[in-house]
């Protein structure tokens, strides 16, 4: 009857948003007077789940890089082994790519983008964003065992003081004839997907030989870089910074959008955001009706002055 | 090579949002529905393996009558024919259920659907597709190359990307990258004569039950004014986002 959660790690580490899938399923575990158990993968730190309400890790190891079909069938195993009825995944792209395989397996009713806890256990109802944030749906889902994937930032990371007991699982192995044979992952830089803050810039800076300014007011904040979809169509930047419907969804704590105009395609995919930012020279910018905070006026003037103001700001709350 | 591209029929990305019958439907009344975005670039991607090697592409969706000015348009586009199973998409395991139907007349090397569609944004399909099939799977695909029977292809990760090598038959979720937006095609006048008269086929459904039912609708609280901030005093930009903010 138990809760399990697939809590993803990079490098051995526990990922953010593997403590926000932990809080998440504690809360499906309280509502459905079960407890909640993990699956980790080449995890290093599985103490820390306890942290945040897991009473049981099953903690795998696997060889080679990420696999979705061993992955997949590692996470199966584990809900067949101990009789998991909600299994929740997040939204990275790992998950997002492997979870539609352990649905068909356990025959499960899966429903991403959940944006908080279940509405009832019984019947079991979540809600989830539909038509890329501009609306939510109401969804029940009929079958014995039950699959969520939790939409980014939308539960948050919440402490749950327990004591959780790692015993090692080791899945009957899975054959898999896809092969990884180039990997090429920024080490050095924020990624839009985990990033608490996103700069994001439109064509109102003119030519990617301005783009100093976004980096800058990025670094500074240690921020991911974003841009409008033309942006990116022109080349000025890489097909993964373009947001929007048709690009990445961004669910940032703070989006920061400069010279872009705030078009409904851009606009649908950083709505869940929590905090928007806007700074654009033309007051009539339909951004200003979706922002929290807005500077009427010359990205080439704002920009400089506001990195040079955090930075007297860090300064004196370092 | 045989390609089948799933086509999702999607409102407009510009489309009002509105429901209707005490919000449980959406509103179509002046909605113009069109091939989703991540499926037409999958769908791009196959004409390209159909002008440079021969591959013929069907496309299909499982939807009412009305999907087909949608499907009309990818035949439009290039494609040779198109299925539609003849039933309303109730939810993502039906949908994939009803495309491997379809597929058991027909054995395709390549399965393209889009990464997720960007109405109710589920990015399940070819998951299920490749899950219930046995078939390999790659998803959020930004680069696609076929030699003989083995396919190399780009996905993009969270901060990166990987190159993956798999045998035929695959499936894969499409996204921009996979082709230019440049690359996208406008049916020409030729184009959407021809498509009149390639086939398009109705087949019946044979799945029932529904594993997930959509209860009801509702739309995002109404948002406050936004906060002005005067361009000359940028510290009390900083501090409303420090202090009420709480977010630097
Ligand atoms: C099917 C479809 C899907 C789409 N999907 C997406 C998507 O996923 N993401 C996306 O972003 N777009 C998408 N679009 C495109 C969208 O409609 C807009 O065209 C696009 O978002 C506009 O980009 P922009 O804001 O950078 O450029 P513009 O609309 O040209 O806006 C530039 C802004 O910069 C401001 N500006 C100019 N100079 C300055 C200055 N010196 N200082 C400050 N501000 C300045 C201007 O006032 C203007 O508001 C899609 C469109 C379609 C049809």
């Amino acid at each position: 009857m138990s809760v399990l959660i697939y809590a993803e790690s990079e490098n051995g580490q526990l990922k953010k948003i593997a403590l926000e899938l932990a809080s998440f399923g504690k809360a499906i575990a309280d509502q459905l007077n079960t407890n909640l158990v993990a699956v980790t993968i080449n995890c290093e730190n599985n103490d820390l789940l306890g942290n945040y309400g897991v009473n049981e890790v099953l903690a795998a190891s696997q060889q080679g890089d990420f696999n979705a079909q061993q992955y997949a069938a590692t996470l199966s195993e584990a809900a067949k082994s101990i009789g998991a009825h909600t299994i929740a995944v997040s939204s990275s792209a790992d998950s997002r790519f492997l979870a539609p395989l352990v649905a068909v397996t356990l025959d499960a009713g899966y429903v991403t983008n959940v944006v908080g806890a279940p509405i009832s256990s019984n019947p079991f109802q979540v809600k989830r964003s539909v038509f890329t944030n501009k609306a939510f749906s109401v969804c029940e889902i009929a079958t014995e065992v039950k699959m969520v994937g939790l939409s980014k930032n939308a539960f948050g990371v919440h402490e749950n003081q327990t004591t959780a007991t790692i015993t090692n699982f080791s899945p009957a192995s899975a054959a898999s004839d896809m092969k990884v044979t180039a990997l090429d992952k920024a080490t050095d830089t924020v990624t839009i997907a985990d990033a608490e803050i996103v700069v994001s810039g439109g064509r109102g800076l003119k030519g990617p030989e301005n783009w100093h300014l976004i980096e800058d007011l990025a670094d500074t904040l240690g921020a991911a870089t974003a841009c409008s979809k033309p942006v990116s169509d022109m080349g000025w930047r890489p097909h993964s910074e373009h947001v929007g419907q048709t690009g990445k969804p961004v669910a940032s704590n703070l989006y920061i959008a400069i010279g872009v105009s705030g078009a409904i395609q851009h606009l649908a995919g950083i709505n869940s955001s929590k905090v928007k930012v806007v700074i654009n020279n033309d007051p009539e910018a339909p951004f200003f009706k979706a922002a929290d905070y807005g500077v009427v006026g010359d990205a080439f003037e704002v920009v400089p002055k506001m990195i040079e103001k955090l930075k007297s700001f860090q300064a004196e709350n370092a | 090579m045989k390609i089948l591209v799933c086509i999702s029929h999607v409102p407009d990305t510009t489309s009002k949002i509105n429901f209707v019958e005490n919000d449980t439907q959406f509103d179509t009344q002046g909605v113009q529905f069109i091939i989703n975005p991540n499926d037409e670039f999958g769908l791009t991607r196959a004409m390209w393996f159909k002008e440079k090697s021969g591959a013929s592409v069907d496309v299909i969706n499982v939807g009412g009558p009305e999907t087909e000015a949608t499907l009309r348009k990818a035949l439009a586009i290039g494609a040779d024919n198109a299925i539609r199973v003849n039933t309303a998409a109730r939810d993502a395991q039906q949908v994939a259920k009803e495309i491997v139907t379809v597929m058991q007349q027909n054995s395709y090397d390549l399965v393209i659907a889009g990464r997720e569609s960007i109405d109710y944004n589920g990015g399940m399909v070819p998951g299920m597709i490749a899950a219930l099939k046995g078939m390999n799977y790659l998803n959020n695909c930004i680069g696609l190359e076929i030699e003989g029977s083995q396919a190399t292809a780009i996905r993009e990760m969270d901060g990166g990307k990987e190159t993956v090598t798999t045998p035929l038959p695959l499936v894969i979720g499409a996204q921009k990258g996979l082709v230019e937006e440049s690359d996208l095609r406008i049916p020409n006048m030729r184009g959407i004569m021809m498509a009149r008269k390639k086939p398009l086929t109705v087949v019946e459904p044979t799945q029932e039950g529904q594993q997930v039912q959509t209860i009801s609708f509702e739309k995002p609280a109404p948002k406050g004014a936004v906060k002005l901030v005067d361009p000359e005093n940028i510290d009390e930009l900083i501090s409303l986002l420090h202090n009420e903010a709480k977010v630097i």
